[in-house]
């Protein structure tokens, strides 16, 4: 009884608070000086037609570039935690896979990792990204392993994935020191027709190892579950 | 005003989801509540104008969480005995 009456009384209190938050809120009528920067002179500087991958990849690159770095740990302690018994014989009884299941893996794998690759090569033209596309792999991923749970997936071609993408996104950072304005700056190659496939420099190219890595990354989570599945 | 009427029912069914998802003994349906939770919120975003984001919540909060959940519980049940 006084615990329901404190969470009544937390409750109300939530109200009253949000309450005169909203009262008070009024939308801004314009961007604040660093949105309205980007809003206006992002087409000439970065020429990307996706204003959001101007921002994610170019003008705070390096926050991605962290991003990747704790997706990267948070991959590297799952399969820290859960080690894969090389000699693991999958003797698990597992219900037969549906018609319907199985054919619409063979069917539809392939388009989805085609889509997941469109959407980070185009991450600068529409909406979506290195991320995206990298989680929209893996999910692809996901489908296989539903439609045949005893199925390996080679973790070795999943790190050299990862580490060769994670590598050339460094370096193509440090290559914007030394050849363009400064870390991750798109403009070592030219800028290009804008809104074509081939401009925006540079943030194609490394929305393409965003994406890989992400999709490695988040692939090699889902595979180390999978295979510890028949440990106790 | 339109959008702003789906938006609202949105709000309301991520706010049902969020409950069928705690106060549900069965933890499969919580799993599936908690994932339906962020499909709304995808779409939620989406009728905000953030495609980008409402991509991400759509690909990770309901596809790749829900079935690292599943992977889990299975394991916890085996442990379990």
């Amino acid at each position: 009884m006084v615990k329901n009456t404190f969470i009544f009384v937390l409750l109300v209190g939530f109200v009253f608070l949000f309450f005169n938050l909203f009262a008070d809120f009024t939308g801004n009528t314009e961007l604040n000086k660093l949105a309205g920067h980007y809003a206006e002179s992002g087409h000439e500087e970065v020429g990307a037609a996706n204003l959001v991958t101007a921002v994610v990849v170019t003008y705070r690159g390096l926050d991605t570039l962290g991003e990747v770095t704790i997706l990267f740990l948070s991959a590297a302690i799952v399969s820290f935690l859960l080690k894969i018994e090389t000699s693991s014989t999958d003797d698990r009884k597992l219900r037969t896979t549906s018609e319907i299941l199985d054919t619409a893996s063979k069917i539809l794998v392939p388009v989805i990792f085609i889509f997941g690759i469109y959407v980070f090569i185009n991450g600068h033209l529409t909406p979506g990204g290195g991320f995206q596309g990298g989680a929209i792999i893996a999910s692809g991923l996901v489908l296989i392993l539903l439609a045949k749970p005893l199925r390996q997936i080679s973790q070795k071609l999943i790190s050299i994935v990862e580490s060769i993408s994670g590598l050339s996104f460094v370096l193509l950072g440090v290559a914007g020191i030394l050849f363009a304005a400064g870390f991750l700056d798109n403009k070592i190659l030219s800028l290009g027709e804008f809104g074509t496939i081939f401009s925006a420099g540079l943030i194609p190219i490394i929305y393409i190892f965003v994406g890989l890595k992400v999709g490695a990354e988040l692939s090699s989570i889902i595979t180390n579950l999978q295979e510890n599945q028949n440990e106790a | 005003m339109i959008n702003l009427l789906i938006a609202i029912v949105i709000g309301i069914l991520i706010l049902i989801m969020a409950i069928v998802a705690i106060h549900n003994k069965n933890l499969v349906v919580g799993i599936i509540a908690a994932g339906a939770v962020s499909l709304f919120a995808s779409i939620l975003y989406l009728l905000l104008a953030a495609p980008d984001v409402a991509m991400t919540e759509a690909a990770i909060g309901s596809g790749l969480s829900t079935i690292i959940f599943f992977y889990v519980l299975n394991k916890i049940k085996k442990q379990n005995g």
